[in-house]
């Protein structure tokens, strides 16, 4: 009535039943991050916006070693002549070189871009996951506080204060990221509210654990992918903003150049010498395709099952 | 050598009286980069008019996705091969006209997911109407006095007025009951019920199997009851099938599957199964390893890694599904013949572990000291309604008045239905605050008297916690080593001291110390939940509170999880609150138990006792609603099935808050019943140890 | 629901006070009135130049708390103040919301009408060629700005004109006041001058809305409700439009709410460039013109119009999600 015992002792390896232990060592799992990559580079259209955002920044930065021309300093011997083997991009009614005002333009958006984009991001997720976390009073004073900067317009006030900050980059970029962290950190706020209830953050809080570490530890970590995509996206909500305020002159003042300057100089004469026009929208255009270009990539990589979320 | 595709299984000549053939059913996802996931491979059966077949298997073993292909409800991305063929119809390939013109009138299905399967901006009775006005041609409003019959069929209290409500302002148990009724909209003749019950609590498990018989009885429908627990089919199904990684294992009559298994891991399957009618505490039988993946699949037979029986030709060949003796029970196990003639059982089989018992345990509970001691507790929140326009309704009285110890090394089982305040009850005790009212002592310390962070995180030391979910209780960006480090460090271990402690804790739940490298994600639930079992080790405490630590893990996944922590509380004398909503796990780890309703406790004793002569109604109740894996014992048991929801813990009822859905009050007299409206009944002694509170408590045996 | 409601209301109310007297002192402390005398010939005298700032309480010699506290009394006494060439903020400001109104009703409408249509198809079709030329379009739309797309279809227009050899679109002004006519001709020339203007506004409020319609559809598409649909035997298109379609309905109506709510508020680049003087120029000219009162009020406009606009977004979710539903 008994099995014969030989045959049992080959399979069980320990009296209370540990699962395949085996099965386990057989598939090493890519790391998380190898895995993100993966997704995101079978994605032909997020692989053409990396390569696209990687040429536009060579241009802009290797460009202006190479041309001939800087953006300060006009060619009095061209006004307003067409693109050619000296002026690539052509000159402006001031011989202006279009192409060194470009890529000079161009770096201003870059820089303020990224930096804008690293400041709202951190702003959003330390204000979101703190007032989600302790909640009470800290999130109801946090939260007005949101929502009085959402409900000031921030570009008529960064446009009131733009005598102030006159060509200050930092100063600038502070601004900016003051006035778009807001709607992130409302959205970090929801996903801490559900994280905080999630049972690893319950452990920590159990065993001891202080809040600010779980912050630091458990829950940021777990919003990294909201946060790299939000990040992508500030750059180029950031980027419009810059060329926004730029073209009607309370952003980048001259003599200095920005996309914006240079789009909002040629808006009269589009018609008449589209180069001028053309050439600053043709590269902010293909730099804000590129940024999101990669937002979407990102966010399909991160969650494969979701569709488009804007 | 053969490949899985040739080894086909069929079954003998359709009977005449099949109105459901599948033969031969294929089922594969394609997968992004090449490859598929073969969820079904090679299933054949019939289903005779008018009959319950019950098909049986864990997750991943491709019971699910087979009834959605007959449904031709996948993805059109899935490649589906074979035939089903309905009254002679074949379903497959057909396009979708026609297909959408039989869905819903001949063949109908009830899905898993009350609370997602109804759509939520529609009234319930819209949505049974607009399955009838699918194949009819009748009016709006015929189409409505339709569904109300319906409705009122299922049983459904007022139905014309609870046909105008949303489905959110349904229960899980009333959802269900729609679900039914959208399903016998059209009288069909055959209805796929998929996993019905998983997701409701006991008693309305009952009720719902309960409407199911009836839909039956209504429609003489045949139903297919797909589901993980043995206990669901055993007083349902006339045969069943069971299955395992894509492939039907055994096929059987009920009483010949469940008597005399002859596949292991059907035997397997039983054996890991925690029985309410076993006696007292014991371990259980379980299989080990995991199932194997779909993508993947070993050549062989796909249970051979995790079967006692293994010989050479299992990895050689995969067993077709042949006939054992007869021609009606059927089972893919090449040594089936030797487990027929040897007649073996589970315990010959699958090897029962010797769990041990703790010193302490020796020493008689009243000279003992209390781990835990909770008095009078109370915990009420305010209750809020709407998203948009959020305001205060009511108060919920969640927790209201209880009070329980647990003594060093013993194990009490908090039991109840989700909203009775057992959740709440738990986190009250591990907030280590003073509750609202009431106290609780840890090791002898008043929460109240803690004073300040340094006093509560030494006390933390004392007092663990493991979760339900073992998805959700680890962090998914720190590697295993990491999480079980993590209490260490904040109680400032060193560096050395914590190294030596993961690889140890690791041993000690049953996993390599190598792993410690290695993510949450890379291992199985089982794995996980051990991993959740070796942190809350970590700090060596006194007292472990379990919250569901097994109703998220698959059947015989459980068995080895409950076998681990019944050892660990032997080997290192440990205090467990097990809270549950399933009485039949309690029963095998728990000494005492603890019976909750809305807030209160009714019922209180030692297993043995409260088990074997309930005398609170709501535990007969409870417990008379627990399917047992055994048909002839199903099939005689008297049910008890209890009126309607829980009422909400925000406006409980006067008195005895359990009257409103009481068996017991409805053969009292109006005299007695003024006692029961009037006045809250004490726990009233039953027994050495056991007391319940009920003016008429008597013990009934329903097991 | 009657005390919530006060209570929010007077949250509201607070909000957009601070936010306007925070947008008063900015401007009054940053922006420079005086700068319209520079360069004048013959030079104002300063006593003149403080005479006239003095009356419209735009001298920066008075401390800027006093200025404040004048201005308050005004708002109290219903008066939003003057600009610094003696115009009136309220009355500017009335006539402004209306030209802006008027711009982005229809643009709004059908931006939001052909966004949702086609979230929704290209979500139906999901990864086949029409949604991917969706969504691609709309990316690449998205990566436009608004000042771009509108100076684009200026130079479109204008090479369409010179090619059919009349002025077939126009796009500089809200109408030609060298044209003399009836009513008719007059609404004629109007609608030409919405043309641009109007398809610019569509343009990117579409492509923003198709994406979300579409993502919001891509959800749902996969939800239990729609198989149970399905399993009742609907089609699968008529599952989708009835039972996927009407519940992703509900995120955008949301956010088209609040983009219809906000009309008013003008769109700055499309009236600038489309010499439109609504609401959004106005912006731009208070600020270069230093006119500190019409900021303020700008600044409250926008404050109330959007804290509206969730308001109202609450109340169609109510409407349209019976989950939300105050029982």
């Amino acid at each position: 009535m008994t099995v014969p015992s030989q045959e049992l002792i080959g399979t069980v390896t320990a009296e209370s039943g540990i699962e395949g232990t085996a099965a386990l060592d057989e598939t090493a799992v890519p790391s998380r991050g190898r895995i993100i990559f993966r997704r995101f580079i079978v994605q032909k259209s997020a692989l053409f916006g990396l390569v696209l955002l990687v040429v536009l920044v060579l241009l802009a930065y290797v460009g202006p070693i190479i041309g001939k021309w800087d953006y300060s300093q006009p060619d009095y011997n061209s006004f307003l002549v067409t693109p050619n083997s000296s002026h690539w991009f052509g000159t402006d009614g001031t011989g202006t070189d279009l192409f060194a005002a470009t890529m000079r333009g161009a770096q201003k958006s870059i820089i303020i871009g990224l930096l804008v984009a690293v400041l709202a991001t951190s702003m959003a997720a330390i204000v979101g996951a703190t007032a989600g976390y302790f909640g009470r009073w800290i999130d109801t004073v946090l939260m007005w506080i949101v929502n009085l900067l959402l409900v000031i317009p921030s570009f008529l006030i960064i446009a009131i204060l733009s005598p102030r900050y006159h060509n200050n980059l930092t100063l600038f970029v502070v601004l900016l990221g003051m006035f778009i962290w807001q709607i992130t950190a409302r959205i970090v706020r929801g996903q801490t509210l559900s994280l905080r209830e999630r049972e690893y953050v319950l452990a920590a809080k159990y065993m001891g654990v202080s809040g600010p570490r779980i912050i630091a530890r458990h829950i940021l970590p777990n919003l990294a992918s909201l946060l790299i995509i939000d990040a992508t996206v500030n750059v180029s909500v950031a980027v419009l903003t810059e060329t926004g305020l730029s073209f009607f002159g309370f952003g980048v003042q001259p003599p200095d150049v920005s996309l914006g300057t240079l789009i909002e100089a040629a808006q009269t004469s589009a018609t008449t010498q589209p180069w001028l026009f053309l050439f600053p929208a043709g590269f902010l255009v293909l730099l804000l395709l590129a940024v999101n270009l990669i937002g979407q990539g990102l966010r399909d990589a991160f969650d494969p099952s979701a569709g488009v979320a804007v | 050598m053969t490949t899985p595709a040739e080894v086909r299984t069929r079954e003998p000549k359709p009977d005449e009286s099949a109105v459901l053939v599948v033969d031969n059913l294929h089922v594969a996802f394609p997968v992004l980069g090449g490859g598929s996931v073969n969820a079904v491979r090679g299933l054949s059966y019939q289903l005779r008019r008018g009959e319950a077949l019950g098909i049986v298997g864990e997750s991943g073993s491709g019971k699910s996705v087979s009834s959605l292909a007959l449904m031709g409800l996948l993805p059109r991305t899935t490649r589906v091969t074979g035939s089903v063929r309905l009254d002679g119809q074949e379903l497959l390939g057909m396009h979708d006209r026609e297909a959408s013109a039989l869905r819903g009138k001949k063949i109908s299905m009830i899905f898993q997911e009350p609370l997602s399967a109804l759509t939520p901006v529609y009234t319930v009775g819209a949505q049974v109407s607009e399955a009838l006005r699918v194949h009819n041609d009748i009016s709006k409003e015929k189409a409505l006095d339709r569904a109300v019959e319906l409705l009122d069929l299922v049983g459904i209290p007022n139905p014309r007025d609870r046909a105008k409500a949303f489905p959110h302002e349904f229960s899980g148990g009333m959802r269900q009951r729609v679900m039914i009724a959208m399903a016998i909209a059209n009288d069909p003749d055959v209805i796929i019920a998929d996993e019905p019950t998983t997701a409701l609590d006991v008693t309305i498990q009952a009720q719902i199997l309960d409407v199911l018989q009836t839909a039956r009885r209504e429609t003489g429908a045949a139903v297919i009851m797909i589901t993980h627990d043995l206990g669901v089919v055993a007083g349902l199904a006339d045969r069943v099938l069971v299955m395992y990684a894509g492939r039907p294992v055994e096929l059987g009559t009920t009483d010949e599957v469940y008597y005399a298994p002859r596949m292991p891991y059907t035997l397997g399957l039983l054996g890991s199964i925690p029985r309410l009618d076993a006696s007292g505490r014991s371990a259980l039988t379980p299989i080990e390893g995991t199932p194997p993946s779909l993508a993947n699949l070993p050549s062989g037979c796909p249970f051979r890694p995790r079967c006692p029986l293994a010989i050479d030709i299992c990895a050689e060949t995969e067993p077709a599904l042949d006939p054992v003796r007869g021609a009606s029970h059927r089972a893919a196990c090449h040594r089936k013949d030797e487990i027929e003639t040897n007649g073996w059982t589970v315990t010959d089989v699958f090897p029962v572990p010797d769990l041990g018992i703790a010193e302490i345990e020796r020493v008689p509970r009243e000279e003992r000291p209390a781990a835990l001691a909770v008095e009078g507790l109370v915990k009420h929140y305010p209750l809020m309604k709407g998203v948009a326009f959020k305001r205060q309704v009511g108060t919920v009285q969640a927790v209201d008045g209880v009070d329980f110890d647990i003594r060093e090394g013993e194990t009490l089982g908090l039991v109840g239905e989700s909203g009775c305040g057992k959740t709440t009850t738990l986190l009250q005790i591990l907030e280590l605050v003073e509750p609202q009212a009431g106290t609780i002592r840890i090791a002898g310390t008043d929460t109240r008297d803690l004073r300040g962070g340094p006093a509560r995180k030494a006390l933390r030391r004392d007092l663990q916690v493991v979760f339900q979910d073992p998805q959700a209780s680890l962090d998914p960006r720190l590697p295993v080593g990491d999480v079980l480090a993590e209490p260490m460090r904040t109680h400032g271990y060193h560096k050395k001291q914590i190294d030596a402690r993961v690889k140890e804790l690791l041993q000690l739940v049953g996993l390599e110390p190598s792993h410690a490298g290695r993510y949450p994600q890379e291992f199985s639930g089982g794995q996980r939940q051990r991993v959740g079992i070796a942190r809350a080790l970590a700090l060596e405490p006194k007292l472990v509170v379990l919250d569901e630590p097994v109703s998220a893990l698959d059947v015989s996944i459980r068995a080895g999880v409950i076998n681990l922590l019944m050892q660990l509380r032997a080997e290192l004398s440990l205090s467990y609150l097990f809270v549950a909503h399933d009485l039949s796990v309690v029963r095998v780890i728990a000494d005492r138990v603890a019976v909750m309703y809305l807030g209160r406790i009714v019922e209180i004793g030692v297993v043995d006792s409260v088990y074997a002569s309930p005398s609170h109604p709501y535990t007969q109740a409870l417990l008379s609603a627990i399917p047992i894996p055994d048909p002839d014992k199903e099939r005689t048991r008297e049910r008890i099935v209890l009126q309607g929801d829980l009422p909400s813990p925000a406006n409980p009822p006067s008195g005895c808050r359990f009257r409103t859905r009481c068996q017991r009050f409805l053969t009292l007299t109006e005299g007695e019943k003024q006692l029961c409206i009037d006045r809250y009944p004490p726990l009233i002694p039953m027994g050495p140890d056991h007391s319940a509170a009920c003016h008429y408590a008597e013990p009934v045996a329903v097991i | 629901m009657g005390k919530y409601l006060v209570r929010r209301l007077v949250n509201y109310v607070v909000l957009v006070f601070i936010a306007t007297s925070m947008a008063y002192l900015l401007a009054a402390t940053s922006l420079n009135p005086r700068s319209h005398f520079l360069g004048r010939n013959p030079p104002v005298p300063v006593t003149t130049q403080d005479d006239i700032l003095n009356r419209y309480n735009l001298n920066d010699k008075t401390p800027v708390f006093e200025r404040y506290g004048t201005w308050i009394d005004n708002i109290a006494h219903g008066n939003l103040g003057r600009d610094y060439d003696g115009g009136y903020v309220g009355a500017n400001l009335s006539r402004r919301m209306w030209v802006s109104g008027q711009l982005l009703l229809i643009g709004t409408i059908l931006g939001g009408l052909v966004g949702v249509a086609a979230g929704a198809w290209a979500a139906v079709r999901h990864k086949k060629a029409t949604d991917v030329a969706l969504t691609q379009g709309a990316f690449f739309i998205l990566s436009c700005p608004v000042f771009v797309i509108a100076i684009l279809l200026q130079v479109g227009a204008t090479r369409l004109n010179n090619a059919v050899g009349s002025r077939l679109i126009s796009f500089s002004g809200q109408f030609d006041p060298a044209k003399p006519g009836g009513f008719f001709s007059n609404i004629g020339d109007r609608l030409d001058h919405l043309i641009l203007p109007t398809i610019t506004l569509m343009l990117a409020g579409a492509s923003y809305l198709m994406l979300y319609q579409r993502s919001a559809m891509l959800d749902v598409l996969g939800s239990d409700y729609v198989r149970t649909a399905r399993a009742k035997g609907l089609r699968r298109r008529t599952a989708l439009i009835k039972h996927a379609l009407r519940t992703a309905l509900i995120p955008s109506v949301t956010l088209f709410t609040y983009a219809f709510a906000t009309i008013f508020v003008g769109a700055t680049f499309t009236e600038t460039i489309f010499g439109w003087h609504g609401m959004g120029e106005w912006f731009v000219q208070t600020i270069q013109g230093s006119d500190t009162n019409a900021v303020a009020a700008i600044t409250a406009v926008v404050g109330v119009l959007i804290l509206f606009a969730s308001f109202l977004q609450d109340v169609v979710v109510a409407m349209l999600d019976p989950r939300v539903r105050v029982g």
